[in-house]
């Protein structure tokens, strides 16, 4: 056994915690659900900053909190680093002394990342000699990242980094978080309540809501399950199929993807041929025919069977259509249902307007 | 001449009881500013007292307890201190009860004002409780710390009445400035008199001006 595992039982006033969660020890972990879930408090128990009444923590083979056993390892022995949704750098000291603080205290090893190597990373090069007022929020937060980096830890804690910023400086800290999950050696857990990044960043997801873990495991997995669309958000829900980059085609400005169960267009990827991605198709942007339109505008058009239908929700009704091993989801009208004759097994072809696929949430996998 | 040293012993009094009260103060702010504890209320008020109680009952209460029958005069005499009323130590004791408010306020607000999440991310970096305290607490709460020392100095400089009922009127050991000012007044002589008023008016001023100066800098930042 290794990774983290907890088990936290924790009562407060507008909150019962009451979660059960692993995270494997290599790739990014997401702790997905609405405000309130209970995200940001299992970050601060597994972290040692919140105590929880009755909890079990351990990590690789170290245990953090047994309180059967009367154990609980405080925040600064634990060898987790966390960056809070403001980026909270010291104020006294100036951007190089908040990096050198980290540094200057985190335990010494043969795999502690390199001051420079860690500066280049998240681009601070710059922004050493600045005061820390004076940082746009996506500096402070790449700061904060470099901060939590610098103190050499096993395990990385994030909590919802890209909230209290812009669209634009959202982006940008997006690229940077990826290339520390592919170039770091250590798990990370990442809490958020937006899919996009969810699906763009994470390996596996573990929603909560209300206290407790509705499910967990792979993200397309989840994604695709019409039970969970509930905690998903149902105007955001979609699945996740991963593609290859197959080819550019430059006169129309379209990239190719193939995926185990069919191929689409998107426009303009801007990735290699070979490259691997992940897509996210909205459910909302996929309707179903039963014969091939010939002369309607979809550009991809997915041969499936329909495997699922989920719990009708006022005139809509989500359709789970399997793609090969790839599930795509659409959202329909009952009335379309009924109309089509949609059924478990039957055979449909899934219209998809190219551009529902999110350029956004195109990550590489 | 007299004077002067009225102003030298003044000084040195407000200097050791500021350094006292720092380091009793601190601990008691932090303290205060993070405890849960029933406790907090009725030790906040008590450390506020001095605030509002005429400094003559202060002083009454200081002369009886420190005196040859008081407990602590009892405890000072049994540990060969001797007692302390009539002396520049016992003056020492009457300022820093006299003018802890002053320390211990400013500093409290100061370090209610950090919040609890530079010290998380400072533990969650690898600082132990005291490492937190002295590399993040307070340089933090450094104008609470400059706000603290300023007032502490100036209020003990500008004692009378605990110094009236505990210290007397002994030169170069408790003869402080306050007093000396009351001993001309007393005794008509007015020149030497409005020396000492006039420069106590502007060392009063330029303190407030210190503190007060430096609030509106800090918030701009």
């Amino acid at each position: 056994m290794s990774g983290l595992r907890a088990r936290l039982r924790l009562e407060r006033e507008q909150l019962r915690l009451d979660v059960d969660l692993a995270a494997p020890p290599r790739g990014l972990t997401a702790l997905f659900g609405a405000s309130g879930s209970g995200k940001t408090t299992t970050l601060r128990c597994i972290a040692g900053l919140t105590r929880a009444n009755d909890g079990h923590v351990a990590f690789d083979d170290e245990c953090w909190q047994d309180e059967g056993r009367g154990i609980f390892v405080p925040p600064h022995k634990r060898a987790c680093g966390y960056v809070f949704q403001e980026a909270s750098l010291f104020a006294h000291l100036s951007v190089r002394r908040n990096l050198e603080y980290a540094r200057s205290r985190a335990p010494a090893s043969l795999h502690a990342p390199g001051f420079e190597h860690t500066v280049e990373m998240l681009g601070l090069g710059a922004l050493l000699a600045r005061r820390t007022p004076s940082l746009s929020g996506g500096e402070r937060q790449r700061v904060a990242i470099a901060r939590a980096l610098l103190a050499n830890p096993r395990l990385l804690l994030m909590d919802e980094p890209l909230a209290s910023l812009d669209a634009g400086r959202k982006g940008e800290i997006l690229y940077y978080i990826e290339r520390l999950r592919d170039e770091i050696g250590i798990p990370i857990v990442y809490v958020s309540h937006a899919i996009d990044e969810v699906v763009r960043l994470a390996d596996t997801m573990v929603l909560l809501s209300e206290g407790r873990t509705v499910a967990a495991g792979p993200v397309a997995e989840l994604a695709s399950r019409l039970d969970l669309r509930p905690y998903l958000g149902r105007f955001e829900a979609g699945a996740v199929i991963e593609a290859a980059v197959a080819a550019h085609d430059l006169d129309y400005g379209l990239t190719r993807l193939v995926f185990e169960g069919g191929e689409l267009y998107a426009p303009d990827v801007e990735a290699l041929v070979g490259a691997r991605l992940r897509l996210r198709i909205r459910s909302r942007d996929v309707s179903l025919a039963l014969s091939r339109p010939a002369d309607a505008s979809f550009l991809n058009v997915l041969e499936g069977v329909v495997v699922e239908l989920g719990q009708p929700q006022g005139a809509g009704v989500d359709v789970a259509v399997a793609l090969g091993h790839n599930r795509i989801v659409a959202r329909i009208t009952r009335k379309s249902v009924d109309k089509l004759g949609l059924a478990p097994g039957k055979r449909v072809y899934a219209l998809v307007k190219s551009v529902a696929i999110d350029r956004h949430s195109v990550g590489y996998a | 001449m007299s004077d002067w040293l009225a102003v030298w012993l003044t000084l040195r009094l407000a200097a050791t009881t500021t350094v006292l009260l720092l380091l009793l103060g601190t601990p008691l702010a932090w303290w205060l500013a993070r405890t849960r504890s029933p406790l907090k209320g009725p030790l906040g008020a008590l450390v506020a007292l001095p605030l509002v109680l005429p400094p003559t009952v202060l002083g009454f209460y200081l002369l009886v307890a420190l005196g040859p029958g008081g407990p602590i005069g009892e405890l000072t005499r049994s540990l060969g201190l001797g007692v302390l009323p009539f002396t520049f130590a016992g003056l020492v004791v009457g300022s820093v009860i006299y003018s802890l408010p002053f320390v211990v306020q400013p500093l409290q607000a100061a370090f209610e004002a950090l919040g609890e999440r530079p010290l998380e991310v400072a533990a969650t970096l690898g600082a132990g409780a005291l490492d937190r305290f002295f590399s993040v607490a307070v340089p933090l709460a450094r104008p609470g710390f400059v706000a603290a020392t300023i007032l502490g100095f100036a209020h003990t400089v500008g004692e009378f009445g605990v110094v009236l009922m505990i210290g007397g009127n002994i030169p170069g050991a408790t003869r402080v400035l306050s007093v000396a000012l009351y001993d001309h007044v007393e005794a008509l002589e007015y020149a030497p008199a409005h020396w000492l008023a006039a420069g106590m008016l502007a060392f009063s001023f330029l303190v407030l001006l210190a503190v007060y100066g430096r609030l509106p800098m800090r918030r701009a930042s």
